[in-house]
């Protein structure tokens, strides 16, 4: 059974466009029908641009917005956004570790205090001694020295506090992290410290996680699967090496093609694509890529494509129908 | 190109000193840059190393808590410490520069159109309807579409790369011989950082532009520049042509930039991480910077400065001491004679 399993969730917001006396109503569909398992011990990557609904689902996926239709579950009970017991329970075995160390952190609390905080909530009956005592244990495994235990966020440099909100993760020893871009703050030189380090701790600590980021690069690098997000829905979702070596959708092609890497240099095709992506307020009808895509075809203005698999992939493209709807795909 | 004519901008020994109240701390230790008509630099570095610094001291933009020393020449003549009137007549008509932030350097309560055209009624004197021809001529350039519409919309009508194309129209209003770009896509997606890339390309081959490219994302760098420079804690560690920068890095740190950065092909492999940190400006180690973070850091390290030397191939340096016993370096294929053992950086 997988650990956290996620149905069609959607997260809707009714906005306001100018216009008229009061705004036209309008709705912008952040998420908006996305659904993949995680199996326990298992990295699932997400990737997309900015506005494509990864941190919106990382929230749903907590529970710390309501969802607007669809279910998630976690270790066979369903997340709810009631901040009840029940909740909060399930709260201390996910974590989520945040883009911004400086914005996540307390600046008027030591750095030991705020590490120590999810243990003094949800474990009060730990004593001070014994919770300072696992606060160092935890410092120690996430490379900060006993000695910053008392420093303030401010004296630490990025990639430290960066440690420290993972500490304050660690520090219940979690089921179930959610990484919402979290290097990509840093120089790469303490990207990597990072990466290396989120890496270890996985192995000790054998943690599920949801790993987010724009980057391509570093998802490859941390994740078993990816999943690759457009306009709120997942467009392809598959091994990381199939789906960015050999990419199915014209989408995650375009996107894996703009990737500048020194080793690429000179010798790759980019594939530039036209135009912004559209906004979540006017989605377009059909495919939501369609007005983009160098391979659109008329289908693709009116049907709204489906996920289907292909081996150890999925795909929602017209340009890829399932294998079992007769057309037996090369692959 | 004539052999007499003089390189279009040529820094020397530029140096950066801020006023902390009690004393100067230097950020800047003397970088030299020479840049061609047509040309294009890449500057790689992480934060602090002085990157930006650099360009903005040679345009005089640091402000009065700055000391600047050295020489930066435009065409041959002296513009480091000019009068900010002369500096004027420069900026944006000779050399112009556009930042990471497109909708924070641009005005958020006037129009599109009004600010391309204050940068063309300043640089190129054109007013009225030449000045509101030539505005949609240049945004039109840049790829907006509907350019003459966009004149009349404000900047957060827009999105994060259109307002870059906005800025990079208002740097080409002035029609400047020498673009800086300062981490230009560094916040935008990656299919609108490609679309962006391109278009600098592409403007620089068809004006004979000169283009400064200051990232910190290696693959841009390699993606866009014909020459590199990497810089380290306010002084440049190693340059070289991009091909051979990135096939055979010699410095250390150059090096160790490559083997932190994940890649998106070949097989996947642990990243190596460079330990410790970026010291601060103002607590520097002595001798060579990198050496506390550096796996081939002897006692010479500690004692003396490396400067730029000769690094096995033509216009390629690279500042440290230890060249030779790298792996990779001349001494190495001399010794294992008998041995073809290959050694793969």
């Amino acid at each position: 059974m997988p650990l956290v399993s996620v149905r069609d969730l959607k997260r809707h917001y009714d906005i306001r466009l100018t216009g008229g006396l009061f705004g036209r109503r309008a709705k912008l569909k952040a998420v908006d029908g996305v659904s993949f398992d995680l199996k326990m011990g298992e990295t699932l990557g997400l990737v997309g641009e900015s506005g494509c609904g990864k941190s919106t689902t990382a929230k749903l996926v907590l529970g710390l917005i309501p969802a607007t239709s669809g279910t998630v579950s976690f270790d066979g009970s369903a997340v709810t956004a009631a901040h009840d017991a029940q909740w909060r329970h399930m709260r201390r075995r996910m974590q989520m570790i945040y883009q911004d160390p400086l914005g996540a952190l307390d600046r008027r609390l030591p750095v030991s205090a705020q590490i120590g905080e999810p243990i003094a909530v949800h474990e009060p009956h730990v004593p001070a001694d014994e919770r300072e005592a696992r606060v160092g244990e935890i410092m120690t495994s996430v490379g900060l020295r006993a000695d910053q235990a008392a420093s303030y966020p401010h004296e630490l440099s990025g990639g430290q506090r960066q440690r420290v909100v993972i500490a304050r993760a660690l520090a219940l020893q979690p089921d179930f992290i959610v990484c919402d871009e979290p290097v990509s703050a840093l120089d790469v030189s303490i990207q990597a410290q990072v990466l290396n380090l989120l890496e270890d701790l996985k192995e000790r600590n054998g943690f599920t996680s949801l790993f987010i980021s724009h980057d391509l690069k570093v998802v490859r690098q941390m994740s078993d699967r990816v999943a690759v997000m457009y306009l709120g829905m997942i467009v392809e979702e598959g091994p990381p090496e199939d789906v960015f070596h050999a990419p199915m959708h014209p989408y995650t092609q375009a996107l894996v093609s703009a990737i500048p890497t020194p080793s690429r240099r000179g010798k790759r095709e980019r594939i530039v694509l036209e135009g912004d992506p559209p906004n979540p307020v006017n989605k377009p009808s059909g495919c939501p890529f369609h007005p983009r895509c160098p391979s659109a075809m008329s289908e693709c203005r009116e049907f709204q494509p489906m996920l289907a698999s292909h081996g150890s992939r999925k795909v929602a493209c017209h340009l890829r129908p399932a294998p079992s709807a007769g057309l037996i795909a090369a692959e | 190109m004539s052999v007499v004519s003089e390189p279009l901008l040529t820094i020397k020994n530029l140096t950066v000193e801020f006023d902390q109240g009690a004393h100067f701390v230097r950020a800047l230790h003397g970088v030299d840059f020479v840049i061609e008509r047509g040309q294009s630099i890449g500057i790689v570095g992480e934060s602090g190393c002085g990157k930006s610094i650099t360009w903005l001291a040679a345009l005089g933009l640091l402000g009065s808590k700055a000391r600047t020393g050295g020489s930066v020449r435009l065409d041959g003549q002296e513009i480091l410490n000019c009068s900010d009137r002369a500096l004027a007549h420069l900026r944006g008509s000779r050399i112009a520069m556009i930042f990471q932030d497109p909708a924070s350097s641009l005005n958020p309560v006037h129009r599109i159109g009004r600010q391309i055209g204050e940068a063309l009624r300043l640089h190129r004197g054109l007013t009225g309807a030449a000045a509101k021809a030539e505005a949609t001529r240049l945004l039109d350039r840049v790829g907006m579409s509907n350019p003459a519409q966009r004149l009349n919309e404000y900047p957060h009508e827009l999105s994060g790369g259109m307002n870059q194309r906005v800025m990079i129209a208002m740097a080409l209003a002035g029609e400047p011989d020498l673009l800086i770009a300062d981490e230009p896509t560094t916040a935008l997606d990656a299919t609108i950082q490609a679309q962006i890339l391109e278009l600098l390309n592409n403007l620089r081959r068809e004006n004979d532009m000169g283009l400064v490219l200051i990232s910190h994302d290696l693959g841009v760098v390699a993606d866009m520049a014909e020459r590199v420079a990497v810089m380290y804690c306010g002084r440049v560690v190693e340059e070289s042509q991009v091909d051979r920068l990135f096939d055979a890095p010699r410095h250390p740190y150059t090096r160790g930039l490559m083997a932190a950065l994940p890649d998106i092909d070949g097989p996947k492999r642990r990243l190596k991480a460079i330990p410790g940190m970026v010291p601060p400006p103002r607590n520097l180690p002595t001798g060579c910077t990198f050496a506390p973070r550096c796996d081939h850091a002897t006692e010479a390290c500690a004692s003396r400065v490396p400067g730029l030397r000769p690094a096995g191939a033509p216009r390629h340096r690279a500042a440290c001491f230890h060249l030779e016993d790298l792996p990779g370096g001349s001494r190495q294929p001399a010794s294992p004679a008998q041995q073809p053992v290959q050694e793969t950086v």
